[in-house]
């Protein structure tokens, strides 16, 4: 995935009446494009079988605890910000099975789970999930055991990128150095410019399977002020965070803070209710469950999501480790802001501001990083 | 053949003990022996000694009816055995059993008891190092109440 | 027989060069030899692969992921020699369901092993030095690999010495092995109880008044500790007291854990996790968390 564009600029313009020519080149390379569409009240990520399902013209309004969809004044395709859904959902299934075992004369047999190759395109990836997809393949497929169902949906994966024209309320990128401008880990990115009269889209081909799927589509090489326009968009949206997290020395921080105030506080808020690592594009946890069937003969093990916020989660023989509401919490900020950077050598946390807008009380991550930075001062 | 004097000045419990109040710890002391199952001590008696443990083993028990002699603890080699003889009532809380043949060095409790009241400075270091092994009694007991190894954490 | 110690160490390093692509999930199927009723909670199962495979090297203080058919997996210590790699060895309280089902196979009954995992004792690094084992209820288990390699090369090491403390009377592992390692001039053995019953004529008290009259010397010995953590934290205290620096005391640590692989997120403990870092730290790399709670 490393090829660079042969093409001088390196950048193209797709015009928005065009864009379904992308979606049929991805189907047409044997991709199942999924993107943002709107179910339920939210926009969330599924499969796309036309432009038409996009939530075009669609934004959403988000605050702490805090999601609504409005309509925009103009026919955007991607004017608006992350919504509860991740890409974590298509690499890392919520409920997998891993194998499955039968008892037979010959005792026991196991026998692998192998899925079909599953080749999808993302469609309309933020920099921040980039960046969280990049962190989950630390996690799953570059330490000494590489998790095999991760590693084939993810080489599988072909990512079309969107630089975000605006930022969320709840977002806060620029923070963590993640955004708000894909530079990296995407096949294709664009960024979409809504002039006054025109409405078209600036690609960069980040490899050379995007600059194939490129070819197939019409279009043509960007013009400077094209490229100086998509440029002042990104940097229009860093200027418009929603939230703000220092995070200069912030693994110290942590590792100083074990005992602290603010984890009674936060705990009297807090429901342990787990949204925030469900939502979250970088949360990995998971637990296993081994079934039989009726007959006792057949045995599975599947693999679910799982979340630190469980008491179930720190179980061993006699009870749960972090029994309490103020651990269980500072277990997951700590992991996300401090002890995922030993671990892993990068942060937990991308600022996607999810677990801001999806707790269903409006804790913070920011404003408890901030309150545990404060109490140092006093 | 080793001294009284020579073995309590290099027993831990006397280290850095003054000249003076080690030789009047010698002059309150004598070798004793006791053969297993012999009892050193009873519930309940007064309590007029300690020992320094030189080798053997002593159980301190509690007889219970219908459970028998329970043991709280077992001393062994370089161990002190009894701190009853220093604070009133001056009476003994457990029997003291052999439970191999036990050499030891008694010291008179009684008389530390009179000369302590003479010399505090005396009493002072006495006070210090049974402090001490009195706070390790009550460690050993606390985790030994934890009864951790029946349901682990 | 001399055994080639270089291919464990490379077995527990934290990487491999060739990355296996296979489910590191899938269990493979071992028969049960024998189970061994050690007391009335503890048993110990011998194990063997099935077919032509052979089982795993692993080196003293390694786990492997055990799992009872249908039942569920659970982590648990390796008990067995490493220089007879052919048997696989566990011992383990039957406590949680799947522990309990385990308890109940039978010779022939096949249980799924994936492993060996996780981090072992410094025992390479040791050579020369004293080696003081402090072993609390079934902690005594997975030291038990580390008591068999330090023996087969006694004349590798200085003093060794193993203070065991467990329940009572009924609850002392490997009994008969005790004293045959008792009886031994070269290795001594301390062993006593939390509560005397009536009958034992040994020593009644905390595992940790032992270490006061263990024969070792502070300055450079190294200690191996393995049981429950609260019996962790009051050793390390006793055996700091002695003299025996935080760099050469060396723990094995317990936490939740589905996958031993890293993937599942439940053992971590602060930046570690146990199942790849531990289960076997040294204790100046935890100091910071050990006996901080809920962690």
């Amino acid at each position: 995935m490393s090829a660079q564009l042969t093409q001088s600029s390196g950048h193209a313009i797709i015009e928005r009446r065009g864009f379904q020519q992308l979606l049929d080149a991805l189907r047409s390379q044997g991709y199942r494009v999924v993107g943002p569409t709107i179910r339920d009240g939210a926009i969330v990520y599924d499969e796309l079988h036309a432009e038409s399902d996009l939530p075009i013209g669609w934004t959403d309004q988000q605050e702490a605890g805090f999601y609504r969809l409005k309509k925009r004044d103009d026919r955007a395709l991607f004017g608006y910000a992350v919504g509860p859904h991740s890409w974590k959902k298509f690499l890392l299934p919520p409920e997998l099975r891993l194998w499955q075992a039968r008892r037979g004369e010959n005792g026991v047999e196991f026998v692998e789970t192998r899925t079909e190759p599953v080749r999808l395109a993302f469609l309309g990836v933020r920099s921040c999930e980039l960046h969280a997809i990049a962190i989950q393949d630390r996690v799953l497929m570059q330490g000494k055991y590489v998790d095999p169902s991760y590693a084939m949906r993810r080489e599988g994966a072909f990512i079309v990128a969107i630089n975000c024209a605006q930022a969320g309320s709840t977002c806060f990128c620029v923070s963590m150095n993640t955004g708000p401008k894909a530079d990296r880990g995407f096949d294709l990115a664009l960024t979409e410019v809504l002039d006054a009269d025109r409405h078209y889209f600036v690609v960069e081909a980040g490899t050379e399977s995007g600059q194939k799927v490129l070819q197939t589509v019409t279009h043509r090489v960007a013009a400077e002020d094209e490229l100086a326009c998509a440029e002042a968009i990104a940097a229009e949206t860093a200027k418009h965070m929603g939230r703000q997290l220092d995070t200069a020395g912030i693994k110290d921080l942590f590792y100083r803070n074990y005992e602290n105030r603010r984890w009674d506080d936060v705990a009297k808020r807090c429901l342990t209710c787990a949204n925030c690592t469900m939502v979250c594009p970088t949360c990995f946890c998971t637990t296993v469950e081994d079934t039989t069937d009726l007959s006792g003969e057949n045995a599975e093990r599947w693999r679910k999501w799982d979340s630190c916020f469980t008491l179930d989660f720190s179980y061993i023989h006699g009870g749960s480790v972090r029994s309490s509401a103020k651990s269980r919490y500072r277990q997951w900020i700590t992991h996300k802001l401090a002890t995922w950077l030993d671990q892993f050598g990068t942060s937990g946390c991308v600022g996607c501001g999810r677990c801001i807008t999806w707790c269903p009380v409006g804790i913070d991550i920011t404003e408890e990083a901030r309150a545990i930075r404060d109490s140092e001062r006093s | 053949m080793e001294t009284l004097e020579g073995i309590l000045s290099e027993h831990p419990f006397f280290s850095g003990l003054e000249e003076r109040y080690l030789k009047l710890a010698v002059g309150c002391a004598s070798n004793v022996r006791f053969d297993a199952g012999e009892f050193i001590f009873r519930e309940g008696e007064e309590a007029n000694h300690f020992y320094l443990i030189r080798e053997g083993k002593v159980a301190l028990e509690i007889f219970a009816p219908s459970r028998g002699s329970l043991t709280i603890q077992t001393l062994e080699d370089g161990e002190i055995l009894g701190w009853s003889w220093l604070i009133p009532p001056y009476q003994w809380r457990f029997d003291a059993r052999a439970v191999e043949t036990t050499r030891a060095i008694a010291l008179d409790g009684r008389c530390l008891r009179a000369k302590c009241e003479e010399d505090h400075d005396l009493g002072y270091e006495l006070l210090k190092r049974f402090a001490s092994i009195l706070g390790h009694r009550l460690d050993a007991t606390r985790f030994q109440l934890l009864d951790i190894y029946g349901v682990a954490i | 027989m001399q055994l080639d110690f270089s291919f464990w160490i490379f077995m527990a390093l934290p990487f491999d060069l060739n990355i296996a692509r296979s489910e590191p999930m899938l269990p493979r199927p071992f028969s049960v030899k024998q189970v061994v009723r050690d007391t009335h909670d503890t048993f110990t199962l011998k194990l063997q692969p099935k077919g032509e495979s052979v089982a795993p090297a692993f080196a003293p203080g390694q786990f492997n992921m055990l799992y009872v058919f249908g039942a569920g997996e659970v982590p648990i210590s390796i008990s067995g020699d490493p220089s007879k790699p052919k048997t696989l060895v566990h011992t383990t309280r039957a406590v949680g369901m799947v522990t309990k089902a385990m308890s109940s196979l039978r010779r022939g009954d096949v249980i799924g092993v994936r492993g060996p995992f996780g981090s072992c004792w410094p025992l390479e690094e040791s050579a020369g030095k004293d080696v003081v084992i402090v072993a609390g209820g079934i902690g005594l288990a997975p030291l038990r690999p580390a008591v068999y390699h330090l023996l087969s090369q006694r004349e590798k090491y200085g003093k060794v010495a193993l203070l065991y403390g467990t329940r009572s009377p009924n609850d002392i592992l490997f009994k008969q092995e005790l004293e045959q390692w008792r009886a031994r001039f070269d290795f001594d053995v301390f062993v006593t109880v939390d509560r005397g019953i009536d009958g034992w004529r040994g020593s009644v008290g905390v595992v940790t008044t032992l270490i006061p009259r263990a024969p070792f010397d502070p300055a450079g010995a190294v200690a191996l500790l393995c049981g429950p953590e609260v019996m962790m934290r009051f050793t390390v205290m006793e055996l700091q007291k002695r003299g025996i620096a935080a760099d050469r005391i060396y723990l094995s640590l317990e936490r939740n854990m589905k996958c031993a692989v890293g993937f599942c997120g439940r053992c971590q403990f602060g930046p570690s996790f146990i199942c790849k870092d531990g289960p076997v730290f040294r204790y100046d790399a935890i100091r910071d968390l050990f006996g901080k709670r809920e962690i």
